[in-house]
């Protein structure tokens, strides 16, 4: 009955606080990553009792890493309302992260980055679709699949260039009378997107 | 090192990011050519009731149809 209560209570207790325990008794690392490791030294420290299993072993394994570099990326690129690309093989796709543009082939080393306003062109052969984005994130995976999110995405032709002339003029101008921290935040994120659709249209 | 990490403009201005981002969201639709910028502003147009609560009854609910303005 008593095994069965720890057994119990290492179920809702949660991984880090094994470890944190393990780690007087044992000279484990503070974060074991495997399951493998965490069910080894527990038959050392416990070996009467059945090891618990810890989150990792619920959640769905990641798919694998291949061993060979793919020859395309996958890309997903999903809005809010719509789902643009799904699952589309391609051979480049740059995005605009708050770092700099970001070119992303296959192979490319797993990252999320967070997207600023700016254009994300798809590279497919000789082809190249450019949306333009108001922000968002994109996930690069180590499987060379891309998930690519945006609240806002437009083809660069659907864009107004004499709305965004007077957009940047009209933000400009906020940002000179601007008081509050608060409106100058606004009027300041209102001239970089008015400055990025520019850039997006004369680029 | 100040903080942990340069913090953006609008953070340092109490501003959350979906707020941010929802704000340069309408921004780009505001500046679309005519038939997409009717489609995109009609389609984040948002419509809610609400009713405040007093003594376990609900009152008068207020219906807001507001387009999204920030």
């Amino acid at each position: 009955m008593f095994r069965q209560a720890s057994r119990l209570l290492a179920r809702t207790t949660t991984a880090t606080t094994w470890r944190r325990s393990r780690a007087f008794s044992t000279d484990l690392p503070a974060t074991p990553t495997e399951d493998s490791t965490f069910i080894e030294s527990w038959k050392k420290v416990i070996p009467n009792m059945d090891p618990p299993k810890t989150p990792s072993s619920f959640m769905t394994p990641r798919p694998a890493t291949p061993s060979s570099i793919p020859s395309k990326i996958t890309v997903n690129f999903v809005l809010p309302y719509a789902s643009e690309l799904s699952t589309k093989e391609v051979d480049m796709v740059i995005v605009p992260a708050t770092t700099g543009q970001m070119g992303v082939l296959p192979g490319h080393v797993p990252t999320i980055a967070e997207l600023k306003p700016g254009i994300l062109s798809v590279h497919e052969g000789n082809d190249v679709t450019k949306y333009f984005l108001s922000s968002g994130f994109a996930f690069i995976h180590a499987n060379s699949v891309a998930d690519i999110i945006a609240v806002e995405a437009v083809p660069l032709d659907r864009i107004d260039p004499a709305l965004v002339q007077k957009g940047l003029a009209e933000f400009t101008q906020r940002l000179g009378t601007a008081t509050s921290d608060l409106e100058k935040a606004e009027a300041q994120i209102g001239v970089d997107v008015h400055s990025a659709l520019n850039s997006a249209l004369t680029g | 090192m100040a903080s942990n990490a340069a913090v953006p403009f609008w953070r340092a201005a109490g501003m959350t990011y979906i707020t941010y981002s929802n704000i340069c969201a309408n921004l780009v639709r505001n500046c679309l050519k005519e038939p997409y910028k009717t489609e995109a502003l009609a389609r984040e147009k948002v419509h809610f009731s609400i009713s405040k609560w007093t003594n376990g009854k609900p009152e008068k609910p207020t219906l807001r149809s507001d387009s999204p303005v920030e």
